[in-house]
């Protein structure tokens, strides 16, 4: 059997893997999951902008009538759709990244934690709503 | 007490946190403008009413430079993370770049947004 250095842990202390140490560690007990998804939402938002400024283009002369019926398409729809869910679940992230770096009393951090869940799930809701509402013609 | 000798990365490392912070908030403006189509004319005459406004300009402007330097700036992030980018000249030409690029694409899609009619 080799000695492999390069996997941190002293040699015969743990039979662990590298990932098996990682995993379910930090403060909300789900490892790297958060950085991850801050990460793929990124790329995500950034592979969107170009559409996404495209339709708000289109939208910036005409009255509610004719908004109505671009937003209704499917092609754009689905943009705006997949647009909120990547970017609520950023902002999310991002949100409460900067709750954790700075707001140390940890009922007020909870609480923060809490809101910041509130605030985005309300903004995905109500825009996906609207959207599907416009979809949908009613 | 300030001990570090504050540099170009660390100070857009606090911009690229505060863009996030408003880029948060400025998304009531988006559920409102998309609510409001859902809505009907009157609503959505509110919203163009405000977005034509000068202060609504404003804020749809600095919210568009908040948007463009902040992917410019996560992209940034992207690099590094895959391990590049990190040589002193690299990692300031990165942040010039973040920086410049953002105000550049910014006024690029203003100008666009005029010339289709959205200056009215």
């Amino acid at each position: 059997m080799s000695f492999d250095e390069s996997h941190g842990a002293p040699k015969g202390s743990s039979m662990r893997t590298p990932l098996g140490r990682v995993r379910n560690l930090g403060a909300a007990h789900s490892g790297t999951s958060d950085f991850w998804r801050q990460r793929l939402t990124g790329v995500a938002l950034t592979l969107l902008m170009i559409p996404a400024l495209v339709i708000i283009m289109m939208l910036l002369g005409p009255n509610q009538v004719r908004a109505a019926q671009i937003l209704s398409s499917l092609p754009v729809a689905v943009i705006l759709l997949l647009f909120i869910f990547a970017c609520t679940w950023h902002m999310k992230i991002g949100m409460q990244v900067v709750i954790e770096d700075y707001v140390h009393n940890e009922k007020l951090k909870l609480v923060s934690v809490m809101l910041n869940n509130f605030f985005t799930i309300a903004v995905a809701l109500a825009s996906t709503y609207a959207i599907l509402k416009l979809s949908s013609g009613v | 007490m300030q001990v570090y000798r504050w540099t170009l990365t660390m100070a857009l490392s606090i911009v690229h946190r505060a863009t996030g912070i408003a880029l948060y908030v400025g998304t009531l403006l988006l559920v409102w403008w998309l609510v409001a189509a859902a809505s009907g004319p009157a609503a959505y005459a509110n919203v163009q009413a405000f977005t034509g406004s000068i202060i609504g300009r404003l804020i749809v402007f600095g919210y568009t430079w908040a948007l463009m330097h902040h992917m410019l700036s996560g992209i940034r992030h992207f690099v590094w993370d895959l391990g590049y980018g990190f040589k002193p000249n690299e990692r300031e030409a990165l942040t010039w770049g973040a920086l410049i690029g953002g105000i550049v694409l910014t006024v690029l899609i203003w100008i666009i947004g005029y010339a289709i009619g959205g200056g009215r």
